[in-house]
Order: structure tokens, then sequence, then C-alpha cells
């Protein structure tokens, strides 16, 4: 069998650097929309050479993936695509079918977003890699076979047999992305086009699978074409980058000219929105330099940084700590659990499901609690028990002081209590009634709850719209007229029809674009500060949380396994997972993320020790 | 997986059953005297109907009545008709014709369906697409007993092609043109199912993901889009399996097919309980066996499903 791939890089040749592998000339995109022609992306030139990772970084609607699937001619037939893309010299545009096919999966290759619904879900991993090495090689299925564990092996997942034989859906979410790789990789490709390769994984997933294309770049040297958008995902990876925005690329350089030098005002308005970890919100006291808070609480030793500069940073961090007084919680408890646990009911035949055990959470008028975690940990849960949409299984739930633990299920205790809380989901989309018009889905509680009618209700109704900063004629708008921060301002004005005591907010700008979520976590912050209401804050993004909570849990499995103010939190976390978590989480600014990266390997190196 | 089949098989007790309590249960409750109707216009002979009415048990109560069948069906003696001849024969003679019918119908709606459907919603907004997408609604439209009047007239009668009715043996070939109707109301179904699922795969990401791989078009719907739209059409087939047996009723009366439907049709005619019982309880063990495969030819195509026991 011939080798694909060296593996040791000593026996690579040298790579050449100069070369383009991709050249892409005045590159546009169309699409037929109503018989006329929607430009998607215009005018594009750039290069990516061997070795090299340029990242095409925008916001939803952007272009970015349309032109990076014009690359292959993968859009669909309602599409027109024009200028020139060249692959090693070879133009790829206007060629017929049979050539670019050839060239798709072999020459270059594509990682996508989602890998559960990327990999076809009835057949194994190891035929649908095997199924692409026959394709574009002639070699016996046994070799195929060969061919696809070494791929599997090369993207570390542990036990490569297995992987083969599975199917996706038998796979975790960070395996199955690294079975996609695999499969992408199999043929080794000049050039791998990365289409939002880690927006679908959890943070330290995220950082593992960051850490496997950095691995790989350097062993296979392909040119890699990563478009995201992540800022912190960007700094970690790529060598250039290009901004991209409604259709035309406003600003190429490398990755430090970006960070740190931005030309364009769309660029430097983008970095500006990027919550990241350590930046506090409007009122904290300053930034918290989560590097040296992670490496004093593990001592360890950075090579990056010179150990008289991390001495004199984590003595800040230390004297920071000790300088932020935590505010004396004040009244009663809004929210309070004691031992509680938390089951998804019995259905059927499948048995009850303990999502949550031995939770103890208190939040008092006015707080902010954010609740933070990886997908499975159980944060939602307790969100949705909070406003008794599920039962507690044990230990006592007070909510707005009454005790729900024992309330019946759509029983009048639950009806009560739930006129003093409001809730705000994740996708706005989704969570607002497409047939009502805004004004009516935010009148609903309040209507229900006999609070108000008639004038008066069109008039609260008016108020809310002018507290979410929409404009009043707004009303009579259906949810589909509306973008998706316009919507999630309405699920914010909705939820506090009814003055709540409690703001129970799940997720609820995970969904949106950076510059649009920037503006709605500011207006969620203005308006807790204004209205006073206490708030838990779900959400898997740690930076979020420290933009606006006061407070903050950690969840792991199941259990909150760490609490304290943001600062306990972020400037000395004690429990080794809380670490992980704060290590994982990539900083929009290459330097320090190249700090943190070795941060986190030291860290990981030692909880396997 | 075996533990499941065993289950299902289990299963089938309790619907057993309760198809035999109910369906016993109905006939008994039909109006009108059936020994009495046995003599026609003719004089009812009293001593005759009596000595009748205890061969049958009819002087017997309800439950007497039902459970001398149960035990006529676990001593595999169901026991004679009104005409003297055994039951187990009757059941015997009607089931293969019925059984032929139905599979060839079944072969015609699943093969052209899901063709048909394919092609569609490849095409979708094309010619063929709007062609056969307005063609079955037509056939949805129609009764089924107007399109089988339609078609023995023309292709039977007219065209000479086929003959219009069927032979007393019933032979496949006999059995093309009944087969065609029985078949084509699901046939449409078949087949708009499939456009659906197809349409509905196709802008699927792992699809994209299989062009990104360089798979030529037809290899792409062969073996990424073709298996996952068929999965919702083997539930409606399998399902339509035992519809087609026991809703055979009115094409085998259009073509004088001597089935299940004409026989059963006589039996609820006549009052005769047992016959009546015991051919509704084999379609509904029939449709049972054929949802139990449709079950497990699930868990082929699709891997995701499981059968937790």
């Amino acid at each position: 069998m011939t080798d694909f791939i060296a593996l040791d890089p000593a026996v690579t040749p040298a790579p050449e650097r100069g070369e383009p592998v991709l050249e892409v000339r005045n590159l546009s995109v169309d699409f037929g929309v109503d018989k006329k022609w929607v430009p998607a992306a215009i005018g594009l030139n750039y290069e990516v050479r061997a070795g090299e990772v340029l990242a095409i970084v925008g916001e939803s609607g952007s272009g970015k993936s349309a032109s990076s699937m014009a690359l292959l001619g993968l859009l669909p037939s309602n599409s027109r695509v024009t200028g020139s893309v060249k692959l090693a010299g070879q133009e790829l545009l206007g060629t017929n079918e049979a050539n670019i096919r050839a060239v798709r999966g072999k020459e270059v290759a594509v990682i996508f977003q989602e890998p559960m619904t990327a990999l076809n879900p009835v057949y194994t991993v190891g035929a649908q890699i095997v199924e692409t090495v026959r394709l574009h090689s002639e070699v016996s299925p046994d070799e195929a076979r060969l061919r696809a564990l070494r791929m599997l092996e090369l993207v570390e997942l542990p036990d490569p047999e297995k992987a083969f034989r599975s199917y996706p859906h038998q796979l975790s979410g960070g395996q199955r992305q690294r079975a996609m790789i695999a499969q992408s990789l199999s043929c080794d490709p000049k050039l791998l086009i990365a289409d939002e390769p880690t927006t679908a994984l959890d943070v330290t997933v995220q950082a593992e699978i960051l850490d496997l294309m950095r691995n790989l770049r350097n062993k296979l040297d392909s040119a890699i074409v990563l478009i995201t958008h992540d800022m912190g995902v960007v700094a970690d990876l790529a060598d250039r980058i290009a901004v991209m925005r409604r259709g035309v690329i406003v600003e190429t350089g490398t990755a430090a000219e970006i960070f740190h030098n931005p030309q364009h005002e769309y660029t430097k308005a983008l970095l500006a929105a990027v919550p990241h970890l350590g930046q506090g919100g409007a009122d904290s006291a300053g930034e918290v330099d989560v590097t040296a808070a992670l490496a004093a609480a593990t001592k360890a030793e950075l090579s990056s940084i010179p150990e008289d500069q991390l001495l004199r940073r984590e003595r800040e961090n230390a004297a920071a700590l000790a300088a932020a007084a935590a505010a004396k919680p004040q009244g009663e408890p809004v929210l309070e659990l004691t031992d509680v646990a938390i089951e998804y009911p019995k259905q059927g035949r499948v048995p009850a499901f303990r999502a949550v055990e031995g939770a103890n959470l208190v939040i008092y008028p006015g707080q902010v609690v954010g609740l933070v975690g990886e997908s499975g940990s159980g944060k939602t849960t307790i969100g949705r028990a909070a406003v008794g949409l599920l039962p507690v299984a044990a230990g006592t739930m007070k909510v707005v002081g009454q005790d729900i633990s024992a309330a019946k299920r759509n029983g009048r205790q639950l009806h009560e209590m739930r006129r003093h809380v409001g809730m705000v989901f994740q996708d706005p989309s989704s969570s607002l009634n497409p047939r009502l018009p805004i004004g009516e889905s935010i009148g609903e509680p309040m209507f229900l709850a006999g609070v108000a009618k008639g004038v008066e209700l069109q008039k609260r109704i008016e108020e809310l719209l002018d507290q979410v900063e929409l404009p009043r004629n707004y009303r009579n708008r259906y949810p589909h007229e509306l973008s998706g921060g316009q919507k999630q301002r309405v699920g914010i004005a909705r939820a506090l029809s009814l003055k709540p005591k409690l703001m129970v907010a799940d997720e609820p700008t995970s969904a949106l674009d950076v510059s649009v979520q920037a503006k709605v976590l500011d207006l969620f912050q203005n308006l807790q500060k204004e209205l006073g209401f206490a708030c838990l804050f779900v959400t898997h993004d740690l930076a979020v949380v420290d933009v606006l909570a006061d407070r903050i849990c950690v969840m792991q499995r199941g259990r909150i396994v760490e609490q304290g103010t943001r600062d306990q939190i972020l400037r000395n976390p004690q429990e080794p997972y809380t670490q992980r978590l704060l290590a994982a989480v990539p900083l929009p600014d290459p330097e320090k993320q190249r700090e943190r990266r070795e941060l986190r390997a030291q860290l990981l190196e030692a909880g396997t020790s | 997986m075996t533990t499941y089949i065993l289950k299902r098989f289990l299963q089938l007790i309790p619907v057993f059953l309760g198809a035999t309590l109910l369906v016993y249960f109905l006939v008994f409750s039909l109006p009108g005297d059936p020994i009495v109707a046995l003599f026609g216009d003719k004089p009812v002979n009293e001593a005759v109907a009596s000595q009748l009415r205890a061969q049958y048990h009819l002087d017997q109560p309800f439950w007497v009545q039902y459970l001398l069948y149960l035990k006529s069906i676990f001593t595999f003696d169901l026991g004679q008709d009104f005409s003297g001849r055994p039951i187990a024969a009757v059941l015997g003679e009607v089931f293969p014709v019925t059984a032929r019918l139905a599979i060839m119908a079944l072969i015609f709606e699943a093969f052209f369906g899901i063709l048909f459907g394919l092609i569609a919603g490849l095409r979708k907004g094309k010619l063929f697409d709007a062609t056969v997408l307005v063609a079955s609604l037509i056939v949805i439209g129609i009764p089924i007993f107007v399109l089988g009047f339609l078609l023995q007239y023309f292709i039977g009668v007219q065209l000479g092609w086929a003959k219009p009715t069927v032979s007393s043996a019933a032979t496949v070939q006999d059995l093309i043109l009944p087969a065609i109707v029985l078949g084509l109301g699901s046939f449409a179904y078949v087949l708009r199912l499939t456009r659906t699922s197809v349409l509905e795969n196709m802008s699927a990401d792992y699809v994209r993901t299989a062009s990104a791989k360089g798979l030529s078009r037809f290899k792409v719907v062969r073996v990424h889009i073709l298996r996952n739209s068929l999965i919702p059409v083997i539930t409606f087939l399998g399902a339509d399996l035992g519809a087609l047996m026991g809703g055979a009723i009115v094409t085998e009366g259009i073509f004088n097919i001597p089935g299940v439907g004409n026989r059963l049709y006589r039996a609820v005619l006549s009052g005769e309980g047992p016959t009546v019982v015991s051919i509704v309880t084999v379609l509904v063990l029939i449709y049972c066996l054929s949802n139990l495969l449709v079950d497990l030819l699930y868990a082929w195509l699709d891997p995701r499903i499981r059968y937790d026991s």
C-alpha cells in the first residue's frame, strides 16, 4: 500500500510555502430569488498557500459559506458563480462535472459544521470513509479498510477499530467531528475547507478539535480555509484572516495585523463585540487575567511567559481578588435550592432520568447568577424546574418564597408562582407564536393573569416595547418580519411583562450573531439594573456569564461542582473541571491564546498523570 | 433482538383474543335469524331449524358460543359452515387467492410508487413531477370501484388486453389487472410519500457531504438518498399489506375473484359467526405479523432504531 501521508514529519519534504494552493480571483456568487439575482459574494480575491490557514470571518449572511461552497460547485442549482478559482494552477470554475468530481474529496476536502447530520446516519463511519477512499484510488476493500483505520488513528480516536464499526449516533459530538476530519483527510487533499468545524461542539471539545487541527496542519501541510464567526477560534488557528461583510471582503491581513491593528470599521466593531472571558461587564473592576489566575491556581510554569512577568501577573490577580468585596446579599432569597434532585419523569418504557443531583443554589433579589456547563450538564434542567416545568424529585426548591417541591403539575400553586417568574428562551424564532402579532405575544401574560386589559394593556405593551428599544409600531408585526435580535427583544419584553421578581434566561443569546448578541446583552444588563429583577442566567458561554453575572455556578454531569462570586471563580478557580473549562475558552487574541493553550496542555497533563 | 421478537409474539395473544371476541360479538348482534334465512322462501321446518341451531350452538348464550368457538380453534377443528363444508377447507381455498392478489398489488405499488416518487422528487417542478402529482391526485380522488369498472371495461372488454373476469383458478396472469386496480390508490400514496421523503433528504447535510466527497449524482441518489428516503415508505407498505388483504373485497366483487372478500361478504350476510370470525382473525394475524416484519426491516434500514427490552 502506498503511503498517502508521511506520518513522521522528518520524512516530509520541506513544504514549498511560496506556491499558492488556491487562488481565488474576482469570485462572485449570486442566488436567483424570485427571478432576480441576489448577490451573496462580490468580487472576492484571496489565496492560500500550503501549510497555511486562512480564516474567513464574518457573521451570518456575510457570504462566507456560500463563497467557499462555490469553490467546489456545491451550491444549489439556483446559484450563479463567476470569476476564477485556481487549484494548483488548474481552473475549477467552468470545468465539466467529471473534472470537478475528481477534485472533490481528493484534492479539496470539506469538513462541515454539524457532524451529526453531515455523516449519513445509516452507514458506519468506516463504510463512509472506505467509500471515499475507494472512489478516488484503485485499492482493494482491505487496503481501503486499513487506510480508513489509519485515518481514524491519525485523528486520535481512542479506539479506531471500534470507531470504524460505529454508526455516527454511537459516537460523541467530538468523536463524530474527528471521524468527519478523518474522512476528509483520507485522500490526502491539497486543500481543506473547514466550515464552522467547532461551532456545534462544547468548549472543551472545541479546544480538543482545534488542537487536533493544529497538529494535523503541521503533519500534513495542506492548505486550510477556515470559515467561522468565532474570533477565538480564528485567534487559535489562523495565519491570515479575511473579514467578510455582506458579500465583500472588507479587510485581509495576517492574524497579528487583524487582531492588533484592524483598519476597517467593521473589523474593529466585530472585535469589540466579541465578549471575551475576563473582560467583565460595564461596571466590573477591571479585566481578569484568567491565564494568570489559572497559572496561580494550578502552580503552572509557562514557557510562553517569562517567569517574572507571570509572577507579577499572578500577584496582580491575587490583589484584585482580595480587593473585590462581595456585595452582601439583602432580603429574602428569590430562588433557593436545597439538595435538589430533578428527574425527567418516566415515559412509557423509558425509565425516569435523574438529570440533576444535590444542587444547592441561592439567588437574592437583584442578583444575577450565571449557571454554566457543557451540554448534558443539567443547567437547562435547573432552569426549567425553577419555573415548575419539571418536578423536583428530592430536596426543596423555593421560588419567590413558596416551596414548590411538592407542587402538583399544572396546579394552582405553580400557576400563582409563575406570575412572579419570567422566562426567556434560547431560540427566539420558535418560542414566539408565528401566528400572533408580537404585541399580543407580549400582552398575553398580562391578559391571562388579569392584571391589565383594554387601553391599559395596550399602554403597557407600548411601555415594554420602549423598554426593549423596539419601535411601538412593531406591535402589529409578526415574528417572521423581525430579525433574530429583534425577536429576542420581544422575548425579553414578554418575560418582563408581569414585572417578575425572578427571570430565568436559558441561553438567550446563543442563537445570535456576535454583534447582535453584544447589543442584546447590553440591553438585558441595563434592564436588569433598572428593574432590579433577580436572574438565573443559563449558558454554555463563560464569556457571556462573565459580562452579566454577580455569581457563577459551574455544572458538570448534573452536579454544581463549584460556585462563587465572579471574581472567585475567574480569579481563583479551585475545581479541576472549572479550570479546564476556563482554559478551553479561546481568546480572541493570538498571543494570549498561545499562553492559554500551553496552560491548557499542562492542565490536561496534570489531570491524566 | 430475540427477546424483542418473542415479546411481539406474546403481544399477539391479547390481540387475537380481543379481535375474536369483538368480531364474534358483532356477528352475534346482527339482526335476523340466520337459520330462518337459510330456508329462504320455503316455509320453516321447526324440527330441522332447532336441530341446526343445536348443531351450530345458536341456542346457547353468547359467552358459551364464544368459548365453544375458542375451544374449536385450539382443537384445530373450526367446524363447518352452513353449507356443511369444513371452515378450515374454506380458509385454505380463499386465502391463497387473496394473498396472491394482495402481494401482486403490493409489488406493483411499491415498485412503481417508489420509482415514480424518486424521479418526481429528483426533478421537482419539472413536467414529470407535475404530471405524476396531478395523476396521483386523480387516482386518490376517484373511488376504487369506479376505477375498477373503468379499467375492466376499457382494458378488459374494449381492448381485450386482459380477461375482464377471473377464472376460478385465479392464476397470476388472471390477477394482473385486479392487482393494479387494488394497488392503485396505495400506489399514489407511496409515490407522494417517496417524493416528499426524497425532497427532504436531498437537502440533508450528509447528501452535501456525499457530493463533497466526489460521488457521482447516481451514486449519491442510490447510496445516500434512497435508503434514507425508504424508511417512512416501508412503514406504509407494511401496514398496507394487511389493508390490501382485507380491502380486496371491492376488487374481488368487480372481477368476481373467489377470494377472502367474497367469502367474507357471503358469510356476513348469512350470519355464519364462526366463518366470519375465522376469516377476520386470520386477517388480523396477518396484519400484526406484517407490522412486525416492518419493524424489523426498520432496524435494518435505520441503525438508530433500537429494540430495547
